[in-house]
């Protein structure tokens, strides 16, 4: 791995910058532009490299794909906890990571991020219901940020580390639970606030192997799937039962 | 580590050793108890990080399996009565048809966690002391018999039991059970158990024998066997029917505990033999209380997040 990516740095360095080329250029690519999630599949690292054109900062924003999600909240009734109220929001990122080089607060003006996605702030999901009270909608929206991120869903690092003054390079980690489908993968370059550069990266995560025909047939054809889970089982009883006949 | 096996349903990677583990745990207790284990298995999975719905379909789908080698054994016995097992089987598949729409209905409006908590905070405190109190009893009275010098005391409970039940109309000859009763009590049972085994999960043995031996007034001998044999098929339908209409079957993680389950139960088997039957029942009654107790906390105290998402999917 070590040597490919020193390989893939060592052509990006070579590659001439054309004659007239604006500066402050970003190129970068991801060590894998699909995550397959196979039967032993415990979470994912994939490896961001990349150099810039000229001093900057780097930022690395990772989209999963995005739909309605629902939050519910406890309360206390008749002396128990139940799920009393609930709120849904609209095209809510299943996933949703920020790597920097510093914290992005840090190196981007508040309107330039809101305007490029950056940053928990910049990504604020609208809930469906647009009568819904102010102060409810932040709560419920704080919990959804609390909960994705106890989930390892949504993180912000500055996890990008320069070596040397332009080639860059992090560790992107997704864990087990991450959601399938396409992604959008971007990395910008910042200089005095604002973005100068901006290089697009596809990425999908996708179920492969047994795992992902299970899955698939368990929702496309879910009578089939449950007649045969329940025939495996019988079968793997009844084998049970006799392979252990004589101790009975 | 190729240790860790994706779960495609429950959408969580785990080391198989766990299930495994958790499978032979609760094998253990159906091999010395003779019951299922479902209301251990299923809170075990949720603890462990399983969403709720797909821990109940789940486990309905591995109670198949253990039912199918638990009831051969009976079978050679000659220990089922199989008469009495499909009338107990017609309720029981009415009551899961539907307990499978009350879940499905609970899940849609977020209130089947807190149901499935419920059921078993009620069931099994009221199974779990009937138990503890029955076979605390019986222990006193055949130590006061022994120290009275006479023989030890007849089995407990039973028959003289449920004089409504005798009055029903419709009176049905059970030649296995050797009893002429009403087809409506194992009915209505069945049903009961049904709904029960399809909203938390369980196969309902731990209602059902009780059930058998005290309503019924079924002879000890036949119960396990039959309550087995009714088991198998009722469960098939619940999980079939939470396959099909909820996805919530993960198919991986039943053969993971599966195969610890049918280990663990002959271990089960062979220790149950070195203990007496009440020590075994007054056992068995404890461990449902603390798993009841277990649950009432959770309930009760608060949460340390109150926040949750909505289940996805369904329909």
């Amino acid at each position: 791995m070590r040597t490919l990516v020193v390989a893939a740095l060592a052509a990006l360095l070579l590659v001439p910058v054309p004659a007239g080329a604006v500066r402050s250029e970003v190129v970068a690519d991801l060590s894998d532009h699909l995550i397959a999630i196979t039967t032993g599949f415990t979470g994912s690292s994939l490896l961001l490299f990349g150099a810039t054109d000229g001093a900057g900062d780097v930022v690395l924003v990772v989209t999963g794909p995005r739909s309605d999600v629902t939050l519910r909240r406890k309360d206390r009734r008749m002396g128990i906890w139940v799920n009393t109220e609930g709120l849904r929001f609209r095209d809510v990122p299943s996933f949703y990571a920020v790597l920097s080089s510093r914290p992005a607060g840090d190196i981007l003006d508040p309107a330039e991020a809101a305007a490029h996605g950056i940053g928990f702030d910049a990504i604020r999901p609208a809930p469906a219901d647009p009568a819904a009270p102010a102060a409810e909608v932040a709560a419920y929206r704080e919990a959804l940020f609390r909960l994705k991120q106890e989930q390892g869903l949504y993180f912000e690092e500055t996890g990008i580390r320069f070596t040397g003054e332009r080639l860059f390079r992090a560790d992107l980690r997704f864990p087990s639970s991450v959601p399938v489908g396409e992604f959008r993968a971007m990395i910008y370059l910042v200089k005095d606030g604002r973005v100068v550069s901006s290089q697009p990266t596809p990425l999908v995560v996708s179920k492969v192997g047994m795992g992902a025909q299970v899955h698939w047939f368990a929702n496309r054809h879910a009578a089939a799937y449950g007649a045969l889970a329940v025939a495996v089982s019988v079968l793997a009883g009844w084998l049970a039962g006799i392979v252990f006949r004589k101790k009975v | 580590m190729a240790m860790h096996i994706y779960l495609p349903i429950a959408e969580m990677s785990l080391n198989f050793l766990i299930p495994v583990l958790l499978g032979a745990g609760v094998g253990v207790l159906t091999g010395m108890f003779g019951v299922g284990g479902g209301f251990l298995m299923t809170p075990s999975l949720i603890f462990i990080g399983v969403p709720p719905a797909v821990a109940v379909g789940t486990e309905a789908v591995k109670i198949v399996g253990s039912s199918v080698s638990g009831v051969l054994a009976h079978w050679r016995k000659g220990n089922v009565d199989v008469q009495m097992g499909v009338v107990l089987l017609i309720g029981g598949l009415a009551g899961s048809f539907v307990g499978v729409r009350v879940f499905t209905w609970l899940r849609g409006i977020g209130q089947i966690d807190v149901t499935i908590a419920l059921l078993y905070v009620v069931v099994l405190g009221i199974v779990g002391s009937m138990m503890f109190a029955e076979s605390l009893g019986s222990i006193l009275r055949s130590r006061a018999a022994l120290a009275g010098g006479g023989s030890v005391a007849a089995p407990s409970g039973g028959r003289g039991r449920g004089g409504w039940v005798r009055r029903l109309p419709f009176k049905m000859a059970f030649r296995r059970s050797k009893l002429v009763i009403s087809p409506i009590v194992p009915l209505g049972v069945g049903f009961l158990v049904g709904i029960l085994s399809a909203l938390m999960g369980v196969g309902g043995g731990f209602i059902m024998v009780p059930a058998m031996i005290y309503l019924i007034g079924m002879p000890t001998k036949v119960v396990i066997g039959t309550s087995l044999f009714q088991i198998i098929f009722v469960t098939a339908n619940t999980a079939f029917l939470q396959a099909w209409q909820n996805h919530t079957v993960d198919v991986l993680l039943a053969l993971q505990l599966l195969v610890g389950g049918v280990i663990g139960a002959q271990v089960g088997t062979w220790l149950g033999g070195k203990l007496k039957a009440e020590q075994l029942r007054v056992g068995l009654a404890a461990v449902v209380l603390a798993v009841c107790f277990k649950m009432a906390l959770g309930l009760v105290l608060e949460p340390d997040e109150l926040y949750s998402f909505a289940a996805k999917g369904g329909h």
